[in-house]
């Protein structure tokens, strides 16, 4: 399918990572799967290519030598909101929260699986696009029909209190991309309310309970331990 | 004098030990004082009844010391209340009985009766009086209840003395009753005399109250009006007190201080006695000062100064001394650096000569004074013993008396060197006469009286030049042999004489006089200064210990040794090896005690004053960090100056001893964070370096399969590359862990966390390698949030999980339950496999530590990591086995408050 797509329709990724074996084997992994791909071993020079070569996507290695992850999301979203993942390691979670707070679109986490990593920068592609919103949103069972603010979970009309949808409504905005525990709190319950995580697990636990298939094993609103909470775009149910 | 504002530093330093003292622990015992007007009224009553009444309500009261002098109501009132026996002591063939301290504070008690608070120790006791014993107790932590009359009152005794002519001499100092509750157990006076009459008052107390004439109906209304007044002005004060506290705008000025001048007259303990009960009425603060000039310089202080000036400090006055030509001049600067508003002197008085002296004092006083308001207050001749109160109230303390007899031998040296000089002179003169004639006779005669000056005080020069006059006069002057004078010229001659000698020995003396205050001082400060100047370079505690011995030994002749406190707080057993004094096992104790109440101690001191050094405690940033124990060759105290200026050494030895202190935890800080440092950087480059390659194998396995058609072979192949990634994965994860909970640096980072999803995370986790068995999870709707680490405690049970997967047989049954237990929430991991052996139960934790039973792979981390991970949350990890078969590992965690929620919620 990839030599099908005309080379300039082609979306440019920009990898900057300092390990020169990662960026060869996601060089032929992205270019495998239809996308142009320039790489930068340093900090300093991904921000030069960022500039020069407008890529549709960045891929940020957290631990680089010159310039600390958060200081580079920095100096990019002064500028752009070219739609960035960070590529980052277990048992870093405060780097990854710093990342997204800093205006990092994603994570990865290393060693990661060339397919989640193809899923992600699909998310955040279509992201970027900004098309208007479809009115109305389908994963797995549920229907968020945004215009007239109802929600069917299997065809059933689900009632929701007005904190509940409007936490429903931010997942569906940005469904696919991971939203930390601060991003929603803020969204939801306001500046203030950025600390107060047992607002968030209380009202997760309740809308799982309504809008889960199975509220044990939840499919939809999933766990990013220790960093917030994702909502998977699931195909429908045949 | 530009000089006026500067901030003095003995003010300052005197402010630092106050906020030092006041800092003190807070966990003082509070002292209650029954005070009554005179014997007789029920103070021992009223304490026994409020002590029954302490111990209804469970408090642990035990008597110290009460004296029930047989009263049948008082001795039922005494009983369950357990009784410290008394300590006996011999003292000149009488037995004497008093209470026994150590046994008291050994005991512990809650609360502790201590009768009649004034009341003077037998000699040899620890401390000269009773209420020194009561300070011991309360800074143990006791409450103490006590007995008072008010005539006992320092700053009541005056008045007491004037309305009945008696003086007292077993007084308690109003400090001690600072903060103290003040209960008045009130008679009216026909009442007390009635029971008097009745025989109600034991037969002691009526003999100690006759002698002081107590027991007239007039005195007794006096006492009594003392008394209540003094409990009211004590709740006024504890109200202002709490206004204050409660920053309630009031009519009282601050910054309102006293100063009150003292000198070495007798009277100044009057003036001191007034002040002390104004600035009590004002609830201002206070000061002494006493004006050093070159004419009360020479010699050694004079010991009533010293007992003003001890008045005036138990009193709770700043004591200052300063020096100046001028009296009035060196008080305003001192007023002025200290910002007082009103300065208390005494009315002149005395002989005519002394009187105009005190008012051209005065007028200067006046004429300078600017802001400052001056009082002049009357003070009464004393009868000649009043002077002695302490002498005769402290039979122990013998010193101040030998003391003064030293001076005595002194002075009456002198007059003998002035006398034995003039009298070999004038053996010479007769001689020296029939060569050089009459006149030039009374040349020798001036030149020795000068000379004199030079050695002598002012009252043997006066003497030496009167006694050489007449001499003259008598042996040289003709006629010879009479005192007549027949010639005019003679008479000019002799008058002349002897104003000159006079008055040049005055100068000279005065001279002598000054300059010996000036090298005094500068002494002191040269002293002072060489010390700081040492310690500031001196760069290790053994080299502050060095210097300061070695100081002390130069300026004080004396001896020293430092005893440090070690890291507990203790004084350690032995002297820091650079003290050139040995401490015995009895000195130790002193120095021990010392260090524990923060006073001074030994000899010289109120405190166990038979010791052979004086035991000064180092305090820095309000924590003790030593005892500096001083050994002083001379037999006399050492001067208010000296006193002074070793205390001013034991300042700086603390501070310096702190400094050491803090630059060895800063330095071994240092090292501790900069090792942590290392090991992190070490870790992470360990960690990058393990994972790239392994990231690189896994991304570059899934995206082989993804790639596009593959022969089966291929695929299973892939599937086994990527099967060893995921266990090496696993395997370096594991160790990081281990390592990370090893080097101390986990760091759990608390929130609120849902059990329920924990739960469902880790299991999502681990659902590969179960793959193939029954999993039973069992999460009751409503489990309360906990506070812990969400990404450590998801690791933890996947861990668990992962074990089980691992030791149990394919196909194995697993469970996952969570449940609420009393305030623990509880996550179980329970399978159906062969259980453990009961040898492994204990063990499985240990880090390495391998089951008999299990098969190969794995590396004994995992549950050491459960262990690790599930303590730095605070909780516990528990393993069982079941009775049906099968284990079961139980992760406990604490469930604290649950948090508050939204509005909507809640």
């Amino acid at each position: 399918m990839s030599d099908s797509v005309p080379h300039a329709a082609k979306p440019l990724v920009l990898v900057i990572d300092d390990e020169p074996q990662i960026r060869r084997l996601l060089t032929l992994t992205l270019e495998a799967n239809g996308y142009r791909v320039v790489t930068a071993e340093r900090g300093q020079e991904g921000l030069v290519l960022a500039a020069q070569q407008a890529p549709a996507l960045i891929l940020l290695d957290l631990g680089l030598p010159d310039l600390p992850g958060t200081e580079i999301l920095r100096r990019l979203r002064e500028w752009t909101a070219v739609p960035v993942i960070i590529l980052s390691v277990l048992d870093d979670e405060t780097g990854k929260i710093a990342a997204l707070d800093a205006g990092a679109d994603d994570y990865v986490t290393k060693p990661f699986n060339s397919g989640e990593l193809l899923a992600r920068i699909r998310v955040a592609l279509r992201h970027a696009e900004k098309k208007s919103e479809p009115p109305v949103f389908h994963t797995g069972h549920l229907v968020v029909d945004l215009a007239s603010r109802r929600v069917t979970s299997g065809g059933q009309e689900v009632s929701l209190t007005a904190t509940e949808y409007n936490l429903l409504r931010l997942f569906v905005r940005h469904a696919g991309k991971v939203l930390t525990h601060r991003q929603i709190l803020r969204e939801v319950w306001g500046p203030n309310a950025e600390t107060q995580t047992h607002y968030l697990r209380v009202y997760l636990a309740r809308l799982r309970e309504k809008l889960e298939r199975d509220p044990s094993q939840p499919e939809l609103f999933v766990t990013e331990a220790g960093v917030g909470y994702r909502l998977v775009p699931v195909p429908e149910p045949a | 004098m530009s000089d006026d504002f500067r901030p003095d530093p003995d003010a300052l330093l005197a402010a630092i030990s106050r906020a030092e003292r006041a800092e003190g622990s807070p966990t003082r015992g509070r002292l209650k004082v029954f005070l009554g007007m005179s014997a007789g009224v029920g103070k021992t009553y009223a304490m026994l009844e409020a002590a029954q009444k302490a111990k209804r309500e469970g408090r642990d009261v035990v008597i110290g010391y009460v004296e029930s002098h047989g009263r049948k109501e008082t001795d039922a009132l005494t009983e369950g209340l357990p009784v410290i026996p008394r300590r006996t002591v011999e003292h000149g063939g009488v037995t004497l009985s008093e209470m026994d301290l150590d046994a008291v504070l050994a005991r512990r008690p809650e609360l502790a009766l201590v009768d009649e608070l004034a009341h003077s120790n037998a000699p040899g006791s620890r401390h000269p009086k009773r209420w020194q014993d009561v300070a011991e107790i309360l800074a143990a932590g006791i409450d103490v209840f006590t007995t008072l009359n008010v005539q006992h009152i320092e700053s009541r005794t005056d008045t007491v003395r004037q309305i009945t002519g008696s003086t007292i001499y077993e007084t308690v100092p109003d400090r001690v009753l600072d903060g103290a509750e003040i209960e008045l157990v009130d008679l009216p006076p026909e009442e007390l005399m009635k029971r008097l009459a009745t025989g109600k008052v034991y037969q002691g107390e009526r003999a100690e109250a006759a002698l002081f004439n107590f027991f007239r109906e007039g005195n007794l209304t006096a006492l009594r009006e003392i008394a209540l007044r003094y409990a009211a002005g004590r709740v006024g004060r504890d109200v202002q007190d709490y206004l204050q506290a409660m920053q309630i705008e009031g009519p009282w000025k601050t910054g309102d201080r006293l100063l009150v001048a003292v000198s070495a007259s007798p009277l100044s303990a009057q003036l001191i006695r007034w002040t002390r009960r104004m600035a009590d009425s004002l609830h201002t603060e206070w000061l002494a000062v006493h004006v050093e000039s070159a004419r009360n310089a020479v010699g050694p202080a004079p010991p009533q100064l010293t007992k003003n000036l001890a008045l005036a400090r138990e009193l709770g006055a700043e004591v200052v001394t300063t020096a100046d030509e001028e009296f009035s001049r060196g008080l305003l600067r001192v007023a002025r650096q200290h910002n007082v508003a009103q300065i208390v002197v005494g009315k002149p008085g005395g002989t005519w000569f002394a009187q105009w002296r005190g008012m051209r004092r005065l007028q200067r006083l006046l004429r300078q004074s600017g802001s400052v308001d001056i009082l002049v207050v009357r003070a009464d001749e004393l009868p000649a013993t009043a002077a002695g109160p302490e002498a005769v109230a402290r039979p122990a303390a013998s010193q101040p008396v030998a003391f003064e007899r030293d001076v005595d031998r002194s002075r009456a040296e002198q007059y003998g060197t002035a006398i034995g000089i003039i009298a070999a002179v004038s053996f010479a003169n007769a001689f020296l006469a029939p060569l050089l004639g009459y006149r030039s006779v009374a040349l020798t005669y001036l030149f020795s009286v000068v000379g004199l000056a030079m050695f002598l005080g002012r009252g043997p020069i006066l003497v030496a030049a009167g006694l050489s006059a007449l001499l003259w006069n008598f042996f040289f002057l003709p006629p010879t042999y009479t005192f007549y004078i027949t010639n005019v010229e003679d008479g000019l001659m002799f008058g002349l004489y002897f104003v000159v000698a006079a008055v040049l020995g005055q100068l000279v003396a005065k001279v002598r006089g000054q300059e010996q205050a000036n090298r005094r001082r500068e002494e002191r400060a040269t002293a002072l200064y060489l010390l700081t100047r040492d310690l500031a370079e001196a760069a290790s505690a053994d080299e502050v210990v060095r210097t300061v011995a070695k100081r002390i030994g130069e300026v004080f002749h004396a001896r020293a040794a430092l005893l440090p406190t070690d890291s507990q707080g203790r004084l350690e057993g032995k002297p820091h090896p650079a003290s050139t004094l040995m401490i015995s096992d009895k000195e130790h104790g002193v120095a021990a005690w010392a260090h524990h109440h923060g006073q001074a101690a030994g000899r010289f001191t109120d405190n166990l004053p038979l010791a052979e050094a004086l035991h000064l405690p180092l305090r820095a940033g309000g924590r003790p960090v030593g005892v500096l124990s001083v050994q002083l060759d001379a037999p006399s105290p050492p001067s208010l100056d000296q006193r002074d200026l070793l205390e001013a050494f034991a300042r700086q030895t603390a501070l310096m001893l702190d400094r050491e202190r803090l630059r060895d935890s800063e330095q071994s800080s240092r090292l501790v964070a900069e090792s942590e440092r290392l090991g992190k950087t070490l870790l992470n480059s360990i960690s990058h370096e393990l994972r790239t390659p392994l990231a690189a194998i896994t991304s570059a396995t899934s995206g082989l399969r993804q790639a596009g058609p593959l022969t089966p072979v291929q695929v299973a192949l892939a599937g086994e590359i990527a099967e060893a990634s995921d266990r090496l994965n696993r395997l370096v994860r594991n160790l990081l862990d281990v390592a990370r909970l090893e080097a101390g640096h986990l760091q759990p980072h608390l929130d609120w966390c849902d059990p329920a999803d924990l739960c469902q995370v880790a299991l999502k986790n681990v659902w590969p390698q179960l793959a193939g068995r029954p999993v039973v999870v069992n999460l009751p709707s409503g489990l309360p949030l906990v506070k812990a680490d969400f990404v450590l405690l998801d690791q933890a049970l996947s861990n668990l999980l992962a074990n089980v997967a691992v030791h149990t047989p394919p196909g194995t049954a697993v469970e996952l339950t969570a449940r609420l237990g009393g305030k623990e929430l509880l996550i179980e991991v329970a399978d159906h496999g062969p259980g453990l052996a009961p040898e492994d139960l204990p063990r499985v934790f240990e880090k390495f530590y391998r089951a008999g039973s299990a098969k190969a792979g794995g590396t004994g981390l995992g549950l050491s990591i459960v262990k690790g991970f599930v303590e730095a949350n605070g909780g516990r990890v528990e393993v069982a086995n079941r009775p049906g078969g099968g284990a079961v590992f139980t992760i406990r965690l604490p469930v604290g408050d649950a948090p508050s929620l939204p509005a909507e919620l809640a």
